[in-house]
């Protein structure tokens, strides 16, 4: 979708190509998707707060009317034997899809990749103390959020 | 439901989403854990299956799958009303989060120690995601059919749109479920232990 917002952008003239590699930037860096983080910077730029605003409401409305209507749709259906059968089968793959997500995660901070360092390696022991503590610690994501930025600090800088 | 349970149920679900929102790195995967320990084990809305299938439902519609999750779970718990408190609890906090540091952006460009922060914090996001993925892996695979749905799906993904991965997967569940019923083999959907019918007592009784 990324190229889709950069067209339209430079179509409109609202951003250069150079602000709008900023704009992604900023927007990885969040929490949020992606997507939606760089229409309001780009709604932000070009017109303000209102302007992030109209953009985000761009942005959630489709998603509010197929979500609205699939679960509608869904919920009348849901207590037939086939339905029952397709999410026997979708439930596996949503797993693939996470664990695909985590690897292209992974890769794209280079937490795996060919050339082995010493920064891959640190990197590679952050993870295993987050996955400890959210599984044998079960400590809150949050928390293991704000710990890792302080080792972040104290070891990256 | 009167009036004020209503209100109650709706403002519940904009702030359990409000909370989520600022872990929403990377992705929605990283709110998994999170709608487990609050959709599930907390308010009772729905049941671990059930968060797999809105997860599953939310990648099969166009959008972002933290919205989508969420205004799927919003809408399950409160019809329109809920898809709406849900889906502005989940996008306020990132929207404000994301304009501060636009802002922000040309101060904290070259800080050497925001950078060092996010190197560390997207490492754990790793952690986290596959969290997620141990979570939902426990309530999808059920046996062998569904492990190897799994193995085959994973390399799959590099080279299929996740659409097509979704529609496979469904046909792939169709087809299993019917050959083993035809073999004569005991089918079962779920994990054993279920625990279904307790599920909306808490939020039937919000509205009392």
């Amino acid at each position: 979708m990324i190229p889709v917002i950069e067209s339209e952008v430079s179509q409109h003239g609202w951003m250069t190509t150079q602000q709008f590699t900023d704009v992604i930037a900023i927007s990885g860096m969040s929490p949020g998707p992606i997507t939606t983080n760089s229409a309001i910077l780009v709604g932000y730029s070009t017109a303000g707060l209102a302007g992030a605003i109209s953009s985000v409401l761009g942005i959630l409305l489709p998603a509010i009317i197929f979500v609205t209507v699939i679960a509608t749709f869904f919920s009348k259906l849901n207590h037939y034997p086939i339905i029952q059968s397709m999410f026997y089968g979708l439930r596996p793959i949503v797993t693939s899809l996470i664990l695909f997500a985590a690897i292209s995660f992974a890769l794209s901070n280079h937490l795996i990749g060919l050339n082995f360092s010493w920064h891959t390696i640190s990197l590679l022991l952050v993870f295993g103390l987050s996955l400890f503590a959210l599984l044998k610690l079960r400590w809150h994501p949050a928390y293991v959020i704000i710990l890792s930025g302080l080792v972040g600090v104290v070891f990256y800088s | 439901m009167s009036m004020k349970g209503q209100w109650k149920t709706l403002f519940q679900l904009f702030w359990t989403f409000f909370k989520m929102a600022p872990v929403t790195f990377g992705g929605g995967f990283a709110m998994i854990p999170l709608i487990e320990k609050e959709v599930v084990e907390k308010r009772k809305w729905l049941t671990s299956e059930e968060v797999t299938d809105v997860f599953a439902l939310s990648q099969s519609v166009p959008g972002a799958v933290a919205i989508n999750s969420a205004t799927f779970i919003g809408h399950r718990i409160a019809g329109m009303k809920g898809a709406m408190a849900a889906m502005m609890g989940v996008s306020l906090p990132t929207f404000l989060i994301v304009l501060l540091l636009g802002i922000l952006y040309f101060f904290i460009q070259d800080n050497p120690k925001i950078e060092a922060a996010f190197i560390s914090i997207r490492a754990s996001i790793v952690a986290i995601i596959a969290f997620a993925a141990i979570k939902i892996g426990k309530t999808a695979i059920v046996d062998k059919s569904t492990f190897i749905i799994l193995i085959v799906g994973l390399p799959a993904l590099f080279f299929v749109q996740p659409v097509l991965a979704i529609l496979a997967g469904a046909i792939a569940g169709i087809v299993s479920i019917s050959i083993k019923r035809k073999l004569g083999y005991e089918v079962q959907l779920d994990r054993k232990e279920k625990k279904e019918e307790t599920d909306f007592e808490p939020f039937m009784g919000a509205g009392i």
